[in-house]
């Protein structure tokens, strides 16, 4: 009886909070205003704080003193021409690029002295997709997933939320459209429960419904907590996401609207 | 997860993308096959290709070890999979012995079949005495081989013109290997009368080698692909 009763609340509390959250999302979707940040507005933490941050590459400086807050949850939007630092500061934020002056932390390591305590709580999608082509889609999840040690239904879940659970698990990542491929490598970012989803370009190379799908994906992962950073070159589309843009122009953040 | 689980989990991954794709089986096999038959055009004389078979062995060895590292790591820089490792935080200790443990596979499968075509195009002989010295050389080889085909894979990877710069930087360094495995699987085989304790003083050489390039390896490879 008392594992009943312990059951019973369980689920009792579970439903309470599923209505709690879905009247939050649709709060949240008739307002459509957010005043500040979710940083500053009550929820106290910030994932991406950069101060002055200077990033070199291949001798030039790929950020020029970046300064940027993103606080947990947000879908923030990287905008500005080619060469303007968006990629870089994806790179930078995964810990891949050097901080060389300035400062910053991402999900509260140091981008100096933790970077390797940052990479594993971090997705990062580039313009590669990090996929082996002659594994199938399952075997390319499934080893992204087990790096995390992700067991066998969180890799299956992952499968299923990109819609790759049934033949197409099957099938190897070297016959797939360059969309399918887009989207297993976005499951393998899902499997690996990353914190921190930073994507370049994730619209590349979709077609309409891999975008709507792939939209739909990111505002589920934003409303579970995770924080993204996109880059995108699709103002429209990504701008529709995000809850903020930020402007990067020659290496630094020039507007935040 | 452990070190140890990473590492069967990359070894894992490679062996399985060799079962899928059959590189090694269609293409790098018929290669150092091919590469044995034309020596034996070129030097066309069956008591020096006995004489010299074990020395074949190895060098034939060694150029299909070139394109087994360059297929190793194409498949990590192909759709940017190394920088994926880097980014999850995956430990490049773990991706250092991952890697050349798939390699050393690969590597003694190979061995195994250049040895038995020495024994049947060269009409190199097998003794039982040598068997014992002969399976160590060929471990004790395949280790020191794979360490370094995996530290200078790891850090050619990164380059335009890996395929050329690979061999420059390989071949020097595996100086050693070609000349210690080359007098342990003489004396193993008793070429040219050699004895069999004549070839152990080799293997310890080989021992020395991979002991120092899979400690090296360790504590390289990470620096090297992260740069």
């Amino acid at each position: 009886m008392p594992a009943h009763g312990t059951r019973i609340r369980s689920l009792a509390l579970g439903g309470i909070r599923h209505v709690f959250s879905v009247a939050a999302e649709r709060f949240g979707e008739l307002c459509d205003v957010r005043l500040l940040p979710p940083a500053m507005d009550g929820n106290p933490r910030t994932v991406i704080e950069l101060d002055d941050a200077v990033a070199v590459l291949g001798g030039f400086p790929a950020l020029a003193g970046a300064t940027l807050a993103v606080g947990a949850g947000e879908i923030v939007l990287l905008r500005g021409p080619n060469g303007a630092g968006k990629t870089s500061l994806l790179r930078l934020c995964a810990g891949l690029l050097p901080i060389v002056r300035g400062s910053g932390r991402v999900l509260g390591f140091d981008l100096a002295t933790e970077r390797d305590a940052i990479r594993p709580r971090v997705g990062l999608l580039g313009h590669s997709n990090g996929l082996y082509a002659d594994l199938t889609v399952a075997e390319n999840v499934g080893f992204w997933g087990s790096t995390v040690g992700a067991t066998t239904g969180e890799i299956r879940a992952a499968l299923e939320r990109l819609g790759l659970a049934g033949r197409l698990a099957d099938v190897r990542v070297r016959t797939l459209s360059a969309g399918q491929r887009r989207r297993t490598a976005l499951a393998c970012v899902v499997a690996r429960r990353a914190e921190l989803w930073l994507l370049d370009e994730p619209h590349a190379g979709l077609d309409a419904d891999g975008r709507d799908e792939l939209d739909a994906v990111l505002r589920q992962a934003a409303a579970s907590g995770a924080t993204i950073v996109v880059a995108s070159h699709e103002l429209e589309r990504a701008g529709s996401l995000a809850t903020r843009t930020v402007d990067v122009v020659a290496g630094q953040i020039a507007e935040q609207q | 997860m452990k070190r140890r689980q990473i590492i069967q989990l990359i070894a894992a991954k490679d062996l399985r993308i060799e079962r899928h794709s059959r590189v090694v089986a269609n293409q790098i096999l018929p290669f150092a096959g091919v590469t044995m038959v034309m020596f034996g055009f070129a030097l066309d004389s069956s008591d020096v290709l006995e004489r010299v078979a074990p020395g074949l062995v190895w060098l034939a060895t060694l150029f299909s070890l070139l394109v087994l590292v360059q297929r190793t790591f194409a498949i990590e820089t192909d759709d940017g999979a190394l920088d994926a490792l880097r980014v999850a935080g995956v430990d490049p200790v773990a991706i250092f012995w991952g890697k050349a443990l798939a390699l050393a596979v690969q590597l003694a499968v190979l061995e195994v079949v250049l040895l038995g075509a020495a024994l049947v195009l060269y009409g190199a002989e097998m003794h039982v005495g040598g068997v014992l010295l002969l399976v160590t050389t060929l471990v004790a080889a395949t280790c020191g081989l794979a360490a370094v085909g995996t530290l200078y894979g790891g850090l050619a990877a990164g380059f335009k013109g890996r395929e050329t710069l690979l061999p420059l930087l390989v071949f020097p360094v595996v100086a050693p290997v070609l000349i210690g495995a080359t007098r342990a699987v003489e004396s193993a085989l008793g070429t040219a009368g050699a004895a069999v304790s004549e070839g152990w003083p080799w293997v310890g050489l080989l021992a020395v080698f991979a002991v120092a390039f899979g400690v090296g390896g360790s504590l390289a490879f990470g620096p090297l692909v992260d740069e």
